[in-house]
């Protein structure tokens, strides 16, 4: 099925793929970490708030009022411009783009239009067997949200909408790439790593869940080979990465077979249906758009002096890319747990706090404990992580800690296999590792004296084993080290005391 | 210069308003009106002049990151023409 071929592999040169090309281009809004909004003084955290009462006269449009530029939005958009290394022009302005709808109070919403913040910049994405590719990120603008519209039935089957103003005026900062992807997974890909960008340089909670990282995606079909870009829908309605990747899957096929079947493809704006998985045309949303920009007579334009950008670029963590290059470098760690360690800011800078009092170099020492944290870290500790559903922000294990527990291995006071047991009582009540193993009972006992105590009490109690070990019967040492081991409760090193139980089985025949 | 009806209509649109055939003629001739302005400000000699989009010479009135309080939520109620359970009430407003 020609179809299903392509929506599969939309990147490879198989030759039923190859007849189209798919061109898709991302618009994303996210809404930024700003204490207060916008334009006005209310504050932006309304998630949890009781409706309307995030509200002033500005924000709610009463004539006469003065909206202000929120100094610190305009930093974040340059930041995450930068990031996205976009071009910051010296002089930029708002406007006023309009449309009337309840959702937006002044009937007018405060964009930019043709001077926006940045422009020209790209970001660099990996799909899994393919070679990195830069994808064009035409602008990064500042903008406000709009307030937020709910629906209503009520017994008489009358509709009505009910309005929450909380959400108006939190500052949206929007980023249009180029329609530079090629395939729903290079779309998806893009999106990971924005959001990743933007949850490092602390601008965005970046959850599309929450509503406050959203996309619309333009995808379009053309002949291989073709240079004009076919006519472009615009996909709207995605709640999740996986509705957006689905959503552009379904296009692919949809426009795939439209095309084979000689249809020309309108330009139209389609929603994504979850529950069906399908697109559907909104027609009646297809007037045409009538924005009437001008610019904002009430806000002064906004320059940016170079040192003002530098100051701002100043300000910017080390980037996700960068981060993960060092990590391999300088701790010797292969590219998939460099790439796992980097995957967020706070797991990351757990890692480097973890290992810092071995520090980094690249003596056997230092190596041997940043490769052990990496595995501690993606190992058990993800595993207890990921089943209690909790962040590493929020673990109650100290990164100096974990070092410990590492180090207590290193020295032999616990065995591998205890340390795990070590480390589940570090992450459910917080404590270090000497507490824990102290309470439990669980150093390792590699004095020989205590074993060889042990080890005669085994013999003693055991004649018909012992007996048969010196018979020649192999197996019976394995019982009579089983039987030391229980005594100890795992306490005692293996090896250790089965050279001693050895030696005293051997020198007695 | 003279706005045809259509173009009048048009402007109703966008604005949501309501004109009857006699507004029209009577709004199609003010707005003529003030568009016709344009054209002696389009004669003016603006050789040499940089284009601006804002007339004041102000830039960057920004203000810190910092909240206020807001208004209480009956007082923002209250000036809405229809209210319920803490939200504004319009029109179903279709998805
Ligand atoms: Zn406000």
């Amino acid at each position: 099925m020609r179809a299903a071929a392509s929506r599969v592999l939309p990147m490879t040169t198989t030759p039923i793929a190859a007849k189209y090309e798919t061109v898709i281009g991302l618009e994303v809004h996210v809404q930024l970490l700003t204490e207060r909004k916008m334009f006005c003084g209310c504050n932006a955290a309304y998630a949890d708030a009781v409706p309307n009462t995030h509200v002033c006269p500005v924000c709610m449009a009463l004539p006469g009022v003065l909206p202000v530029i929120n100094r610190k939005a305009v930093e974040y958009t340059v930041m995450a411009a930068l990031a996205l290394n976009c071009e910051i022009p010296q002089f930029s302005k708002f406007d006023r783009k309009n449309y009337p709808y309840p959702d937006l109070l002044k009937g007018y919403q405060i964009s930019q239009y043709d001077l926006p913040l940045s422009q020209g910049g790209w970001l660099e994405i990996e799909v899994e067997g393919h070679e990195p590719r830069r994808v064009g990120i035409e602008r990064c603008h500042l903008e406000e949200d709009t307030a937020r519209l709910t629906h209503r039935t009520d017994a008489a089957g009358e509709s009505h909408s009910l309005i929450d103003m909380n959400r108006s005026g939190v500052p949206l900062m929007e980023i249009v790439s180029a329609p530079d992807m090629r395939s729903p997974e290079e779309a998806r890909e893009y999106l990971v790593k924005l959001r990743q960008i933007l949850r490092y340089i602390g601008v965005s909670k970046a959850n599309m869940e929450e509503g406050n990282f959203r996309c619309d995606a333009n995808i379009s079909l053309r002949p291989a080979g073709a240079s004009e870009y076919g006519a472009k829908v615009e996909v709207k309605n995605m709640n999740s990465f996986r509705a957006v990747y689905h959503a552009l899957q379904h296009e692919v096929v949809r426009q795939t077979a439209e095309l084979d079947a000689g249809h020309r493809i309108p330009q139209e704006t389609r929603g994504w249906v979850e529950a069906d998985g399908r697109t559907v045309s909104q027609r009646s949303k297809e007037q045409a758009h009538d924005y009437r920009y001008f610019p904002e007579p009430d806000l002064p334009p906004v320059t940016l002096a170079p040192a003002d950008v530098d100051a701002i670029r100043a300000r910017l963590p080390e980037l996700p890319d960068a981060k993960m290059r060092r990590f391999e470098g300088e701790y010797g760690l292969t590219r998939y747990e460099a790439n796992l360690l980097c995957e967020s800011r706070a797991r990351a800078d757990y890692y480097e706090a973890a290992v810092a009092p071995a520090g980094a170099g690249a003596d056997d020492a230092s190596r041997r404990y940043a490769k052990q944290v990496a595995n501690w870290m993606l190992g058990d500790f993800a595993r207890l992580l990921n089943a209690a559903g909790s962040d590493i922000a929020d673990a109650r294990v100290a990164p100096a800690d974990l070092h410990a527990l590492i180090a207590l291995i290193e020295d032999g006071t616990i065995s591998g296999k205890i340390a795990k047991s070590v480390f589940e009582a570090m992450f459910d009540s917080g404590k270090p590792p000497a507490t824990v193993i102290d309470e439990l009972g669980l150093s390792q006992i590699s004095a020989a004296d205590e074993i060889s105590g042990i080890v005669d009490a085994v013999i003693a109690r055991n004649e018909k084993p012992v007996a048969d070990y010196r018979a020649g019967k192999q197996e019976a040492l394995k019982f009579l080290v089983g039987q030391a081991m229980r005594e100890t409760r795992g306490r005692a090193n293996p090896a250790t005391l089965t050279e001693i139980l050895k030696a005293k089985l051997d020198a007695k025949a | 210069m003279k706005l045809e009806r259509d173009a009048v209509l048009h402007i109703a649109r966008l604005a949501r308003i309501a004109l009857s055939d006699e507004e029209i003629e009577t709004f199609g001739a003010q707005l003529s009106e003030i568009i016709g302005h344009f054209d002696t400000l389009n004669a003016v000699d603006t050789e040499g002049v940089e284009p601006t989009a804002h007339t004041l010479p102000l830039r960057n009135v920004m203000v810190d990151d910092v909240s206020r309080p807001s208004l209480p939520q009956d007082e923002v109620l209250a000036l809405a023409p229809l209210a319920e359970d803490g939200y504004l009430r319009v029109r179903a407003v279709l998805e």
